[in-house]
Formats: structure tokens, sequence, C-alpha cells
């Protein structure tokens, strides 16, 4: 029993890396994109009209901003919008219900293709960051800590891909806009991506404030990983929140989207 | 164009796929089955104590107008929906507590196109066989099995979305004989396609049938269950009104023709001949059912006469699965 659904579970994922890899260059194209840019802007447009001069370190603050940002909000995104496409269209969601497999094992289908999905995505910000600069300017990131960066690989994913079948059980199509201008914008903004959190003591109230927000964690936590001497968050903390949140959503995750799929 | 028709006409003739053999009894059984949606308007009940038994190997309706409780019915056979009450039992599994089993033994096309839209249409059929656990050679092989049978193997390499609605159904049927179910269950099958396909859907159907699967059809359309089904179950407003053999059902009604006048006028006081074995006057209509409706016709226009009421409208309709609606619930079917 337990066999027959781990091997339904891995023809399912067989499936997303299949449609994954015929539209490979598109995924390429709508993952590097933005952190491209952005790198691009700070670490090469800004200093050199001057806006940030000094600030050719930046690119070692970025890498681990731009990872964690990306890999949250493509897991968020990838899970909550397919999810909410197969529960409106048709109804197309049936198709992999009807798949033996109990509709718990389904729900962690699509979380563990969404972790999968955004991991790529983090690795494919990772080699634009890393590799996209100015001569001579490559950011100076080293694996400190290998325990904490599988873990990171781990968990970061998991609980944001939670977080977007959550997100996608609750929310109607119609709402999508506004999530996104209201909570992903905001959650990469405020993601301490481009600032480690702790040079947010200028602004206690927004320091606070930001702990809600799951991209600080896994951004503080990637910081701990490749840049330890920049000041981050100590990793028992970033670690604890992670595991906490990814047991915590991915058990509300699961129940929500039994009950939104078994009326 | 032409190849391609050549190419499915000599397909068609090729044997439907081997499915497993069964035994006799049932292959589906509910008892009591009953749900109830909540809403914010309050709660709606869908279906109210359904018990029926539907038999291994045959081809059985499940008719209703809309809203009767089709979809939910077969919501709850094929695991998708919950029942609030009672228990069904889908090729020897409980719905409830086997639903891996159920979902295992059943093949399911629903009326909506949920097709994989990122796929292949052979793709569609090759992974449905890997969901249950066929091997990729496997699943493969199947898959241009089941297309040339079905008469898509042209169609094979083509993006679901480029299919029109016929086609689009033929693939759904063999992606849902992937895995070789013992109960092939279709909700609404021929809704919006041209009555073209719709025949071939019924050929292929009763193709399906005769191989010993055991088909349930939901259809709201009478020509549909009385043409394609042996036995149907009809439902209304969540109950079932009948379950029996299209012949049995059209006997049961007596055989009767029902006859239906529309009179200018009411003619509430309109004296209807003693033989007639049911009337009913509404306002301006009055509908009699008799095994002979000879005689009847003149007899009536000269009631209304008597009345001063001239005819407007009259028609007449067969034993039929309509009549036999008409008289277990005295309700006009509307499809």
């Amino acid at each position: 029993m337990r066999m027959s659904i781990l091997r339904t579970g891995a023809a399912m994922l067989a499936r997303e890396l299949h449609v994954l890899r015929r539209n490979l260059l598109q995924f390429a194209v709508n993952t590097g994109m933005q952190p491209l840019l952005a790198v691009f802007v700070f670490t090469y447009v800004l200093p050199k009209i001057g806006v940030m001069r000094g600030a050719q370190g930046f690119g070692t603050i970025l890498v681990p901003g731009l990872v964690a940002s990306t890999t949250v909000l493509t897991a968020i995104a990838v899970v909550s919008t397919s999810l909410m496409r197969e529960l409106s269209f048709g109804r197309a969601i049936e198709d992999r219900m009807l798949a033996p497999l109990p509709v718990w094992g389904l729900g962690v289908q699509k979380i563990v293709w969404g972790a999968l999905h955004a991991f790529l995505a983090g690795l494919v910000v990772f080699l634009v960051v890393y590799f996209v600069h100015e001569p001579g300017m490559r950011p100076s990131v080293h694996v400190a800590n290998w325990p904490l960066l599988v873990s990171c690989l781990v968990f970061i994913p998991l609980m944001a891909a939670s977080v977007g079948l959550l997100v996608g059980t609750i929310l109607e199509p119609s709402q999508v806009s506004v999530f996104i201008n209201l909570a992903m914008i905001p959650a990469t903004m405020l993601g301490c991506v481009y600032f480690p959190w702790a040079a947010l003591r200028a602004i206690p109230w927004l320091q606070v404030g930001v702990l809600i927000n799951p991209v600080v964690y896994a951004s503080e936590a990637l910081r701990a990983v490749f840049t330890p001497d920049l000041p981050h968050m100590p990793v028992a903390v970033v670690l604890s929140v992670l595991v906490a949140a990814t047991a915590g959503v991915g058990w509300l995750a699961i129940r929500s989207f039994q009950r939104r799929l078994l009326g | 164009m032409t190849t391609v028709a050549t190419n499915q006409s000599a397909h068609r003739h090729s044997e439907p796929p081997p499915v497993p053999s069964r035994g006799a009894g049932a292959a589906i059984t509910t008892v009591e089955l009953g749900k109830t949606y909540r809403s914010r308007g309050g709660p709606v009940v869908a279906l109210r104590g359904l018990s029926m038994e539907v038999q291994r190997g045959e081809l059985f309706g499940l008719l209703g107008p809309n809203g009767a409780g089709k979809s939910t019915t077969i919501g709850i056979l094929t695991t998708l929906i919950r029942p609030s009450s009672g228990s069904a039992i889908v090729a020897g599994a409980d719905v409830l507590r086997e639903p891996v089993a159920v979902k295992r033994r059943i093949g399911v096309v629903s009326q909506a196109n949920n097709l994989d839209r990122e796929l292949t249409v052979a793709e569609n059929l090759e992974f449905r066989g890997r969901y249950f656990g066929l091997r990729t050679s496997a699943a493969r092989r199947r898959a241009r099995e089941l297309l040339e049978w079905d008469g898509l193997a042209a169609r094979a390499e083509a993006m679901v979305t480029q299919l029109s609605g016929g086609q689009a159904k033929r693939v759904a049927i063999a992606r849902a004989l992937m895995h070789t179910p013992e109960v092939l269950v279709l909700d609404e099958p021929t809704a919006g396609v041209d009555p073209q396909t719709r025949i071939r859907l019924w050929k292929t159907i009763r193709e399906l049938r005769d191989t010993g699967l055991t088909v349930v059809v939901a259809t709201h359309l009478l020509a549909e269950a009385e043409d394609l089904c042996d036995r149907v179950a009809i439902l209304d407003h969540g109950r079932l009104v009948v379950c029996d053999s299209v012949a049995g059902l059209t006997g049961r009604a007596g055989g009767d023709r029902v006859l239906t006048v529309l009179f200018d006028g009411p003619v509430d006081q309109i004296a209807i001949p003693h033989w007639v074995r049911r009337a009913e006057v509404d306002g301006a209509q009055v509908r009699a059912s008799a095994a002979n409706t000879d005689g009847l016709l003149s007899e009536l226009i000269a009631a209304g006469a008597a009345l001063g009421r001239g005819v407007r409208d009259v028609t007449t309709l067969l034993p039929s699965l309509e009549s036999a609606f008409l008289a277990l619930t005295d309700k006009e079917y509307r499809e």
C-alpha cells in the first residue's frame, strides 16, 4: 500500500518534471530575469552613477537574499496558482484525485513538487548572482556550514510550498492579484533580501514586524550559510522557525486541502 | 483527411482492449446514501436515501433532470464527494473506508474536459497508466493499443488543447481504461457533442459493455438512457423514483400512451371518458393515459366543445421512459 502510494507520487513528479523539461527555456527566463536585473541595477548601475558609492560588496549581501526570496516566492506561486487553476478550470484536479492516492497524499505530492521546483529556481538564481558581476567583483560567498545548507535546501522550499498549498486552498483565482500586491511584493521588499535583519535595529518596529515574514528566516538562514561573517540571526533560531513552520503550516495546508477537495 | 478516416475505420474494427474477467453479483451497492451540502443560504439536500444496485457486466443508466442528484451520486461512487449518510460499495470496496481501492477498480470519464492540458494525447494516457503503477514501456504499449482501438492513433502526438470536443471525450474514455478498471463511470458523456459523435460514443460504450465491463452512465437525456442502457435508475429531487430495466419501466407505465390536449381556456369541468386509466386536468390542459388512445382524442375534443373550448395543441407520447416518468412522478420530464 505504502509502496504503491510512493510509486503514484513518483509518477506524478515525473509528469511535472516532464512538463518542466519541455518548458525549460521559459522556466529559466521566468526565474532568472528578476535576479539578473537586481544584480545589474544594484551592483553595476547604482555604483556606476554614484547613487550607491562604496556598495561594491552589495553583491555579497544579495546572494543569500535573492536566492531565499526567489525560492520562497517560487514555491508559493507554483503551488498556489497551479492548484487554483486546477480547482477552477473544469476541475482538472479530479484527474489527479482519481489516481490511486489518498487525498492527503496528493497534497503532499503538491508540496514536494513545489519544493523541488523552488529548489531548482533557487539554483538558477544562485548561478546568476554568483557569476554575473563586474570584473573582479565576485561576491565573497562560501559554504560555511554544510549541515545548515542541507537543512535550508530541505526546509525553506518545503515551508514555502506548504504556504503555497494553504493559500491555494483558501483563495479564489480572482483574489490572486490582491494576494500578489498585498503579500508577495511586501514579503520580498521586507524579507531582509537587500539588507541583513540586524541592520533593521535602526527601525525597531519594523525589525519586529518583519518577523511574521517567512522570507526573513530563509534569507537569514542562507546568510548564515554563505556569508557567516555578515550579521545574521542565530542559527538555532532560524532553524527552529523553519522546521516548526514547515510542520505547522504543512499540517494546516493538508487539512485545508482535504476539506476543499472533498466538499 | 481521407487517410485519417480510412485509418480510423480500420481501427474501429479492432477488438476493444481486454478487461479482467468478472463473476456475477453486484458491481455497485448503495444503501440509504444521502448528501447535504452546506452553503451560505443554508443546507442544500442533494441526495435523500438512495439505495440501488448495479449488476456486474450491465450498462446502467442514472437518469434524471438537472439537479436530480446524478452528479452527486457519481461523485460519491467515484470517491470525489463524501456522503453525509449511508454507504456505497463499488467493485467490492467501501467508498469511505477504502477510497484508494475503489479508485484502482474504477475508470471515470467526467462531464467536463479534465484532460491534462500540458500533455499530448499519448502522454495523457501514458502518465495515467504510470499513476496506476504501470511501467513506462507497458504504459506506452497500452496507450497505443487504446488509441488505435478508439481511432485516435493519428492524433497521438497532438496537444489535447487541439482536439475537438468529441475527440477529447474519446481520449478521456481511453484514458479511463488505461488501468483496466472493473467499472467504467461516465458522467453525461454526450453533453455538448454533435449527433454524429453522440452515436459514435454510444457505439463505443456498447462495445465496452459487450466485453463484460460494468458501465454506469449518468445522463439527463431520456433518449440516451432508453437507447443505450440495460437498466436505469431514475432520480428526481435527490430521491430514487424507480430502478428497473428499460423494458420493465416502459411496461410498468402499463405500456400506456399519454395524450396531452391543450384547450384555449380552462376546462376544469371536462368529462373524462370512464375507460381512461389516469387523467389529470390542469387549467386548459388535459393529460390522459390509456393502453389505446384511439378515439380518445375525438371524445376529448367533443367534451371540450361542450364547454365551449376549442383545441390549441395535441401531443401523443408512445410507451417510453418519458411516459414512465410522467406516470411515476405526475410531472413532465424536462431535460
